[in-house]
């Protein structure tokens, strides 16, 4: 049988200097933030990085590791702002700014492996300002209408959080919303999961839950079971987001000072002295669910 | 007279944005927009669509802050499901931008020069796209020259009536832009070319009140320009069950009234 179990820092080992990373899941919700805090922990440098932007990308930008993002947003949602994010913007970070559906597209082009999708969006924007949206394209039916031509968004790797996963790389992704993980994984060279649990086939229970297992197998690279590596973002149903510890999060960026704390607490350390930090599992699987 | 706050004045004018629009979905970003079009819904179009902010719709609609009962949800909404709706048109949103101007070109991205902000902001988010294809309406809180600002905004996250910006100089196929409520009035892009006008202003403020408060020249909806309409006896019961945790009290600093002294 196939066996594609990775550890963490496995995984990690398969990234290089350089290479574009997508990350799943959105905002505050399902990043694979072990993984996450893993690069954080490592030597790679100069990654382009592609996500629906939350703490992956703060905590990336924070730490030093991205030459320039590919993005819509960064937000935490409850705190509107991504801090990190927004100092290291501030600082000058280059960035690739796409609409959401527009990065969706972005990524779909990559999985059909076209040059472009038409797309009516960012007409009239400051979005077509940039020389990755400078092309234009025209119908070649009768309405003759213009669009922008929206490049391919390529990942070298793509790193999603899922719920389950057997050794195989088969997955269910159990929560409400699946995001766009399923294209970020298919605009991918390598895609490599974090797993809640993960568990032998029969008890993937596939037959009942097919509509969450949203990439096959052969899509998925490496897996790494990683019970709580989605904290401080959510896994619902098996657990939400931790608010007070976007807090605590979000404070570390009001200085250097804050931050090295934060640094030295919760990323500089390893995943069971990180659980333990930030309270343990049961405080964790007791978190209440937010509003939005 | 009832007593009603500057936060219920604004819901009740919000809540217009959703009239006439028929089986849509109905997005409000932030408190009181979202209350408007839970009010829409609750009294003038009981075919609107709402959400609780994450996935799912709901029959009856979840206030802000407040978490939906799954008895209540009526449908699913993710995320791809959004942009699928709204890019067929199916959507009609009110959305409180940082900066808009005269074109009504709004700004969530950066103050500044963008490849190195002043202030960043969370990124253009879901504007571009939401504005070439839905009737968009816009909330702001606070009414004044940095919001409705004097030349182009810092970044355009969302096309308006500026054909300089249109490709080959045609108005992109879904572009509409709706109404303007403000803590001082509400506007609209009905002047000569789509210049924004003042269609009606709150309870005690002048039209040169809110000139002065804006970077560029407004027209007039006619020469007596009417009163924002109080909201009825039934409008703000209405609203008092859709927010029961009176996040709208919190909106203003002292929750001032909606009429001056």
């Amino acid at each position: 049988m196939l066996d594609k179990r990775m550890t963490v820092d496995e995984i990690v080992g398969q990234l290089s200097d350089g290479m574009t990373i997508g990350i799943g899941g959105w905002a505050t919700r399902r990043k694979p933030m072990a993984l996450i805090r893993a690069i954080a922990r490592s030597s790679l440098k100069d990654l382009t990085v592609a996500a629906y932007g939350g703490p992956d990308f703060g905590l990336l930008a924070a730490t030093g590791k991205v030459r320039k993002f590919i993005f819509a947003f960064a937000s935490l949602d409850q705190i509107p702002n991504e801090p990190h994010f927004k100092n290291a913007r501030q600082a000058g970070l280059p960035v690739f700014e796409v609409d959401e559906g527009m990065f969706h597209w972005g990524l779909r082009a990559a999985a059909m492996r076209m040059p472009f999708l038409p797309t009516r969006i960012g007409d009239g924007t400051s979005l077509l300002d940039q020389p990755e949206l400078s092309k234009r394209v025209t119908s070649p039916f009768d309405d003759g209408e213009t669009f922008v031509a929206m490049p391919p968004i390529r990942l070298d790797a793509a790193l999603l959080h899922v719920h389950r996963a057997d050794q195989q790389g088969n997955t269910l992704t159990l929560s409400p919303d699946p995001f766009f993980d399923e294209l970020i994984g298919r605009a991918a060279d390598k895609v490599y999961v974090t797993t809640e649990k993960l568990v032998a086939t029969p008890n993937l229970d596939m037959v009942n839950n097919l509509r969450f297992n949203i990439l096959e197998r052969a899509q998925i690279n490496g897996v790494a079971e990683v019970p709580y590596g989605a904290h401080p973002t959510s896994a619902a149903p098996d657990y939400q987001l931790d608010l007070g510890h976007l807090k605590t999060y979000a404070a570390s960026a009001t200085s250097p000072e804050e931050w090295a704390n934060y640094r030295a607490r919760f990323v500089d350390v390893s995943d069971a002295d990180y659980l333990a930090a930030v309270g343990g599992p049961e405080q964790i699987a007791a978190l209440k669910t937010p509003s939005y | 007279m009832t007593d009603f706050s500057l936060s219920e004045l604004l819901i009740a004018a919000c809540a217009e944005n959703w009239r006439g629009v028929g089986e849509v979905m109905a997005f409000g970003a932030g408190p009181l927009p979202r209350l408007g079009a839970n009010l829409a819904k609750k009294s003038f179009n009981p075919a609107l669509m709402t959400t609780d902010g994450e996935c799912f719709y709901t029959t009856e609609p979840i206030g802000p802050g407040r978490r939906s009962d799954p008895a209540n949800v009526e449908g699913w909404s993710p995320y791809d499901r959004t942009f699928s709706t709204l890019w067929g048109g199916k959507r009609v949103a009110m959305v409180g931008p940082v900066q808009m101007d005269r074109f009504g070109q709004a700004n969530i991205s950066a103050i500044g020069d963008h490849a190195k902000p002043k202030v960043a902001l969370v990124g253009a988010r879901g504007f571009p796209g939401n504005s070439v294809h839905h009737r968009n309406s816009f909330f702001f809180q606070a009414h004044n020259k940095r919001a409705f600002v004097e030349g182009e905004v810092d970044y355009v996250c969302m096309a308006g009536y500026n054909p300089a910006r249109w490709i080959n100089d045609r108005a992109p196929l879904g572009l509409e832009l709706g109404i303007i409520v403000t803590n001082l009035c509400v506007m609209d892009f009905g002047g000569p070319d789509h210049q924004i006008r003042v269609v009606s202003l709150h309870p005690g403020v002048t039209f040169e009140e809110v000139q002065e408060n804006t970077g560029f020249p407004l027209a007039k909806a006619s020469d007596t320009i009417s009163e924002t309409p109080a909201p009825t006896a039934e409008q703000l019961a209405l609203i008092a069950v859709l927010d029961p945790n009176n996040v709208r009290a919190a909106v203003f600093k002292d929750n001032p009234p909606g009429r001056r002294d």
